[in-house]
């Protein structure tokens, strides 16, 4: 049976790593390579990185970094951030990453996510959908959850499927760096919705959490960082854990 | 050893060259007919989709040579799928090397099949020493239904042919690249084959 998936997520800043509580004040957790090497062993299924640097210099040391990663580890990784073209990604391919995920780039020209669909294959390709509720409707937002955009959360899932991403990976701001779980009542709807794989992501923060958003949310895999990053969760415990709760996991 | 990865220009071929490095060999990507020939063991990528890359195939003349190949060939992902007879994807035809046409999920579950799922009924030297039921790593909206070549299976939506063997020719669902460590071996039993 295909398992669920728990995915470790790192967010790079100049080659390091780093995570904000809802996305501001970022505290460092070390070498993104040796993190990586370390969740592959414990167990984890996918890791995915996230490049949030702004220089100049980003594109060639994220490349770097996909290089040292692909050569460490051997499961699957993807990454994102800041990935606008067609030859952002092929470059970031052509290194060893596995998939990359596009945000705001996908939001303000759409035919992209075709564009990558139609070179590299849909399973390459993941759109992070960053949204919060806003008088109880889920509006997609862009610039880590600071710019509101006029669409919804659903419509816009169900058109990045019709033009050919392999994956949603949806992050919900309301619930991002609270660590009071995932928002499964709309990760549920979403999981209807689409026929593609559902990354659950924001809230972790207890291993009841995670059994919760695949049972209840539906989740296809779920994804966190300060939980892992601070060893409040250990990933051979939570697979653990889940496998007790009758969900299957790669153990 | 020799190891060709036969260069076409699809898939992440970067991955399985770094694979081969951490169990001790090196590859050499190529698209030339003489080297390929002569390489002790040739893999064949493939990632994206099936008629696209066969008309790759078809251009560079590769579609002629692979299937007269006599060592091992062990195709991966969308390269086996491109080593079946033909595939729903694109409506192409492959290099007819297994007796099996490739197609695709149905919408009762999600496509792709993206994650670990089990391998078991492994009957091939290239799985001496794994476990039955042991977890690789898929990505794929096309499939090989099950069928006499059939070396491995998993199941999603229904039974279906994870890996295929017919004489000196291996072809592998499933990312032995990106399947932890149990992938690893796997790809490093395929590189001793015939040792």
């Amino acid at each position: 049976m295909l398992t669920k998936r728990i995915i470790p997520c790192l967010d790079i800043k100049n080659g390091r790593t780093v995570k904000g509580v809802n996305f501001v004040d970022l505290r460092d957790a070390g070498d993104p390579v040796e993190l990586a090497k370390i969740y592959s062993d414990e167990g984890a299924d996918e890791l995915v990185f996230l490049d949030i640097s702004a220089t100049e210099e980003r594109r060639k040391t994220l490349v770097d970094l996909v290089r040292k990663v692909a050569s460490t580890i051997n499961i699957p990784f993807t990454v994102g951030g800041g990935i606008s073209s067609v030859s952002d990604v092929e470059i970031l391919l052509q290194n060893g990453a596995d998939k990359v995920s596009i945000n705001s780039s996908a939001v303000k020209n759409p035919q992209l996510i075709n564009d990558l669909a139609q070179k590299f294959g849909s399973q390459c390709v993941v759109v992070a959908i960053d949204a919060k509720q806003i008088d109880g409707q889920w509006i997609v937002h862009l610039v880590g959850g600071k710019v509101p955009t006029e669409l919804n959360l659903f419509d816009w899932a169900k058109e990045v499927e019709q033009r050919g991403a392999g994956e949603i990976l949806f992050t919900s701001m309301d619930n991002d760096g609270t660590k009071n779980g995932f928002a499964n009542e709309a990760l549920a709807k979403l999981s209807d919705l689409v026929n593609i794989p559902i990354i659950a992501s924001g809230g972790a923060g207890n291993i009841q959490h995670f059994v919760d958003t695949f049972v209840v949310g539906k989740a296809d895999a779920a994804l966190a960082a300060s939980v892992f990053h601070f060893k409040e969760i250990e990933i051979k415990t939570l697979k653990k854990e889940l496998k007790n709760n009758n969900i299957e996991v790669r153990i | 050893m020799k190891i060709v990865i036969i260069n076409y220009g699809a898939g992440n071929i970067q991955s399985i060259m770094f694979a081969i490095e951490r169990l001790g060999f090196k590859a050499v990507l190529s698209n030339n007919p003489d080297e390929i020939k002569a390489a002790d063991k040739v893999i064949f990528p493939g990632v994206g989709e099936a008629s696209s890359a066969m008309k790759m195939l078809l251009e560079s003349g590769l579609d002629a040579l692979i299937p007269t190949l006599k060592q091992p060939v062990l195709g991966i992902c969308l390269g086996m799928q491109l080593m079946c007879s033909k595939s729903e994807e694109g409506n192409t035809k492959g290099l007819g090397i297994f007796d099996v046409d490739v197609i695709k999920f149905t919408p009762k579950v999600k496509v792709p099949q993206m994650g670990w799922n089990q391998i078991y009924n492994l009957k091939s030297p290239l799985f001496e020493g794994i476990s039955e039921n042991e977890y690789m790593y898929l990505v794929h909206s096309f499939y090989a239904p099950s069928c006499p070549e059939a070396i491995a299976t998993t199941d999603y939506e229904v039974e279906y042919a994870s890996a295929l063997q017919k004489d000196n020719f291996y072809g592998t669902q499933f990312h032995p690249e990106k399947s932890g460590d149990i992938g690893e071996q796997i790809l490093g039993n395929f590189l001793k084959l015939n040792d």
